[in-house]
């Protein structure tokens, strides 16, 4: 009864989101204010009825209702309650539901929040937001629908892959979701702009805070996947370049781009006809990965059930969705009034540059994600393409882009100066020299990859403090100036230095793997297991079984020389109901390196096999990412973004050039 | 239309190639996950093992001057038991010969798998290391190859065999060995 | 030199992901295991979809690694050892697509799309007039300012 309600409810806010479309096109076509008042209102209604068809879902994994064929294909009862409402997500039909819940929630707050936003920018935008919500609440109600009832109902269900029964597993898919879909706000403002015919810094100013939301949302949903699966997976991986995480990453690096560009359009009133590019290929990379992960065109890890027939529907959807912005990109964006000039050495240089590699490193993904399927498709060899290539390109292709960083927040607009900008920087020179030289001792001269890596973090790092620091005056002015450029600084720059720190801390830790050291062995109990420096004791091994899994556990203890440093217990669990074992890592950290321990196969005569890693500066990987997204999170509490100020400033910067209106 | 504007278009140029590319992906029988034989057209790897329920040893010097199927099968495999009804129904017909190796295996799971499934080959070989698989380039269980007369891989199908791929392939692959 | 680096390459690259060999299978002779890690860590492993061998608990990928360890402690070389499994699996295993014409395509498209996209730049840049390095003068700043207010 209750999920018929759900359905019904979706079945409604199709129709909503229909009236949505009507309402907002129509109204900002004849520039009627009750109609896109109207349209507004639409889209909240939207919001909330897709609310409460996923509430009742959620509400059939809580009672575990298998008479519910979604329930009954991907849960259990035995299973614990946190899980019961991570499996919601945890399969494509739920997962859609949790997609188009999300659209529809970005839509209630561009309605709520869109006061002060002109009326027929706002109409315009909720009205491609309710063409996309159209398109694929038809997709879910037509081939995954998650409300279908089984008949009869089977008295248990098939229960969750157990290797997803994991909190962090909770958060990763609806961080993931705020990200990519939240994209589709910055798609809207594109489509607008585009049949508005204007692109201005007040277009800017609207979009910022939107995408850097999504921006925020999507680097802690891909450090939360990475982090996840680096304990779940059993050996301390953390990025396969498989296709489901390329299809996450890629929208990231072109929003990251869409972020710097729309600083330019909004500074400087130029990069505009790119930017609106931009805004358009960002969502259709977070479609495009949709349809790759569902579609079952690319396999990899975690793909979700593969139906070709669902993928023909999301192809279709693409080329509505991708295809027609292009065209009425290739239509309307020469019309765009360039704006203002610069110098290749300038700040909006550097933004360029940074643009330009991104954007390259984003194509390079995509290239390498899709070339198999390529080559099958023109007739060549069937081959794979792994991390190799990636590691070969991308890298490579990001080094000088992280050595911009450090450069440009210090060059100036129009027209900067790059041996100013150096001479200021000579601490951050003598920052990685130190570092260079720390990172080769410690390692006792590890691999020169990784000593340099630390180096270019190290440079990267000090940068960003020196800028900050050299923009405050700091150690050249009296301490109250100081203190006052402080206190004046919009938010907006201290979270750039954030992002731009956080970035630094990653790629530490990502350069550190390198000095990674690893002990396998076959262990008895009593014996030890020299790793690093550290011993490892293998003390006891016994089962301790759970809700639904039995496991092996074993005790070990990790010391420094005589000092215990940490007490590990590292299980295999069995589930029975899937057959399948899971081994659950134990781990040890001081964020500045982490122990890591895996329990392999015991031999049957006593032995157990027994992985264990030292890690230095691993977990700097998803700290930065935490960084980043907390200088994200800082800049957009900016009072200029908030959408009431932008609308005074931006009468106030419209350039005489722009003014064309469509 | 100037330069500058048709340089506008390319966007949806080149996603309109991604498109066909992707439409390609979805096309029926296309499978990732489906890899062709690395041996096709060169000889098949010599092999010697031992046999089932005691019987005679198969080797591939037993492959004389025939065309013949090799059944790559294990009593865990559950798509083996899919086409174990028609691999019976081949070798009731007697339309190919045909000959299993047993992969990974315990001979008295086999032995009760083909008690139930029924044993619709001539003869079985036990690859208990699973290194005659490798030879033949097995990368998971059932995988049926077909070597011609002179000794040579011609065919080699991943997954378990199903009528439809009997009518499509197996027959018009005998008619074109048998012919030369 | 440029072995070490490209073995330093692969370290980096690869060194993120730890090992599921287990110890049994491990060789005595620490240069042929760790040559055997590195070889192990080239190939796919075909059952679990991008991982190597190395990084897969899988029977395939054991059987695999048992595999180039003996024909490491066979005597092969290297690239003999890679050369016994694509033989029979073909270049799909090989986690690095070979640079062969089939993939000049994917191997240098990154470098081109950031050559011509950087070419696009600079012809960007370069038909845009310099900016003026004077300020306006009282007439045009008057002038500026009429329009702006035309503006609103």
């Amino acid at each position: 009864m209750i999920i018929e309600l759900g359905h019904f409810a979706l079945i409604l806010a199709l129709a909503v989101a229909l009236l949505q479309a009507g309402l907002t096109f129509t109204g900002a076509a004849r520039n009627d204010l009750n109609l896109m008042a109207a349209g507004r209102l639409a889209a909240m209604a939207q919001f909330a009825l897709i609310a409460l068809a996923f509430a009742t879902l959620v509400h059939a994994y809580f009672v575990s209702d298998f008479s519910v064929a979604n329930v009954a294909e991907n849960s259990s009862s035995a299973k614990p309650l946190l899980y019961k409402l991570t499996s919601v997500w945890g399969n494509h039909e739920g997962s859609m539901v949790l997609w188009v819940l999300i659209l529809a929630l970005y839509g209630a707050a561009i309605a709520w929040f869109g006061d002060a936003m002109p009326p027929r920018l706002c109409a315009r935008v909720l009205g491609v937001k309710a063409l996309i919500a159209i398109g694929f609440l038809l997709f879910i109600l037509l081939t995954s629908n998650p409300f279908l009832r089984l008949s009869p109902a089977p008295e248990e269900g098939m229960g969750l892959n157990p290797i997803l029964q994991d909190p962090g597993l909770a958060f990763h898919p609806p961080f993931l979701y705020l990200g990519y879909v939240g994209f589709s706000v910055a798609f809207a403002f594109a489509i607008a702009a585009l049949i508005d015919g204007r692109v201005d810094a007040a277009w800017a100013r609207w979009v910022r805070p939107w995408t850097l939301a999504s921006w925020c949302c999507l680097t802690l949903g891909i450090a939360m996947g990475s982090w996840w699966a680096y304990y779940t997976l059993g050996w301390g991986g953390w990025w396969f370049w498989d296709p489901v995480e390329n299809a996450s990453l890629m929208p990231w690096l072109a929003g990251t781009a869409l972020l710097h560009s729309a600083i330019v359009v909004e500074r400087r009133d130029t990069l505009k006809s790119w930017t609106i590019l931009l805004a358009i290929l960002t969502f259709s990379l977070s479609l495009v990965g949709t349809f790759l992960v569902r579609s079952g065109v690319l396999t990899s890890v975690h793909a979700f059930a593969l139906d070709p027939r669902r993928g023909v529907f999301i192809l279709v959807l693409l080329c509505i969705a991708i295809g027609g912005s292009l065209a009425l990109y290739a239509w309307r964006a020469p019309a765009l009034e360039p704006g203002g000039v610069f110098a290749p050495i300038s700040r909006e240089g550097a933004l360029l540059l940074n643009n330009l590699i991104l954007a390259s490193c984003c194509a390079t993904v995509f290239i390498g994600t899709l070339y198999p399927l390529f080559l099958d498709a023109v007739g060549g060899p069937k081959l794979s393409v792994g991390y190799p290539f990636f590691d070969r390109t991308f890298v490579p292709l990001m080094i000088p882009l992280l050595l911009a960083v450090g450069i440009g927040p210090l060059l100036a607009w129009k027209r900067g100066d790059v041996l100013g900008a150096l001479q200021r920087l000579w601490a951050a020179f003598a920052a990685v020299i130190a570092a260079i030289l720390i990172a080769y001792y410690l390692s006792h001269g590890g691999p020169v990859l990784s000593v340099l890596g630390i180096g270019l973090a190290a440079w990267m790092g000090a940068a960003a403090v020196v800028e900050l620091a050299d923009r405050l005056r700091l150690f050249r002015a009296p301490w109250s100036e100081v203190v006052r450029r402080a206190l004046a600084q919009p938010r907006a720059s201290y979270g750039m230095t954030l992002a731009h720190f956080g970035l630094a801390v990653t790629v530490a830790g990502i350069a550190a793997s390198g000095f990674e050291q690893q002990s396998i062995a076959l262990l008895h109990l009593g014996q030890t297991l020299p790793v690093a420096g550290y011993t490892l004791r293998f003390d006891g091994i016994g089962k301790h079984d759970g809700v639904n899994y039995t496991a092996d556990r074993g005790d070990f203890t990790l010391l420094d020389g005589t000092r215990v440093v940490a007490q590990l217990e590292p299980e295999r669990r069995f589930f029975p109901l899937q057959q399948q074992t899971v081994s659950k890592t134990a781990i040890h950290t001081n964020f500045f390196a982490d122990f890591y321990l895996a329990l392999g196969d015991p031999d049957n005569k006593g032995g157990w096999a027994v992985r264990a890693y030292w890690k230095p500066l691993v977990p700097f990987i998803w700290i930065g990412g935490v960084i980043m997204a907390f200088g994200g999170g800082v800049s957009l509490s900016d009072r200029r973004w908030r959408v009431g100020v932008a609308v005074r400033r931006a009468a106030k910067s419209a350039l005489p050039a722009n003014r064309s209106r469509a | 239309m100037s330069w500058r504007r048709a340089a506008y278009l390319l966007p949806l140029i080149a996603f309109a190639a991604l498109a066909i590319y992707l439409s390609h992906g979805l096309a029926p029988g296309y499978n990732p996950e489906l890899l062709p034989s690395a041996l096709i057209d060169k000889p098949a790897p010599a092999f010697d093992l031992v046999g089932l329920k005691g019987e005679a040893r198969l080797s591939n010097r037993a492959f004389a001057d025939e065309i013949v199927f090799v059944n790559f099968f294990a009593s865990w495999c559950v798509p083996c038991r899919e086409e174990s009804p028609v691999l019976m129904d081949l070798a009731r017909r007697n339309v190919i010969v045909l000959y299993g190796i047993d992969y990974k295996d315990k001979p008295e799971d086999a032995e009760k798998f083909l008690q139930q499934y029924g044993d619709p080959y001539r003869r079985i070989g036990v690859d208990d290391s699973g290194r005659t698989a490798i030879n033949f380039g097995v990368y998971g269980v059932p995988e049926t190859y077909a070597i011609d007369r002179t000794g040579h891989i011609r065919w080699r199908h991943v997954g378990p065999l199903t009528a439809d791929v009997v009518k499509k392939e197996i027959m018009p692959l005998l008619q074109e060995l048998g012919a030369s | 030199m440029i072995r070490a680096l490209i073995a330093a390459a692969i370290l980096l690259g690869v060194a993120q992901a730890a090992f599921a060999v287990e110890p049994s299978e491990m060789l005595a002779n620490p240069a042929l295991e760790a040559r055997a890690e590195a070889i192990g860590k080239q190939l796919r492993c075909l059952v679990c979809q991008n991982e190597s061998i190395e990084d897969s608990g899988a029977d395939l990928a054991h059987d695999l690694r048992v595999l180039i360890r003996e024909r490491l402690k066979a005597g092969d070389s290297d690239a003999q050892a890679i050369k016994y499994v694509t033989d029979r699996y073909g270049d799909f295993v090989l986690l690095k697509p070979p640079v062969e014409p089939a993939t000049y395509l994917l191997w240098f498209s990154p470098f081109v799309i950031l050559a011509v996209g950087a070419a696009g730049a600079w012809f960007y840049l370069r038909r845009r007039p310099t900016p003026p390095d004077e300020p306006l003068d009282p007439n045009q700043r008057r002038q500026l300012e009429r329009l702006l207010i035309d503006d609103q």
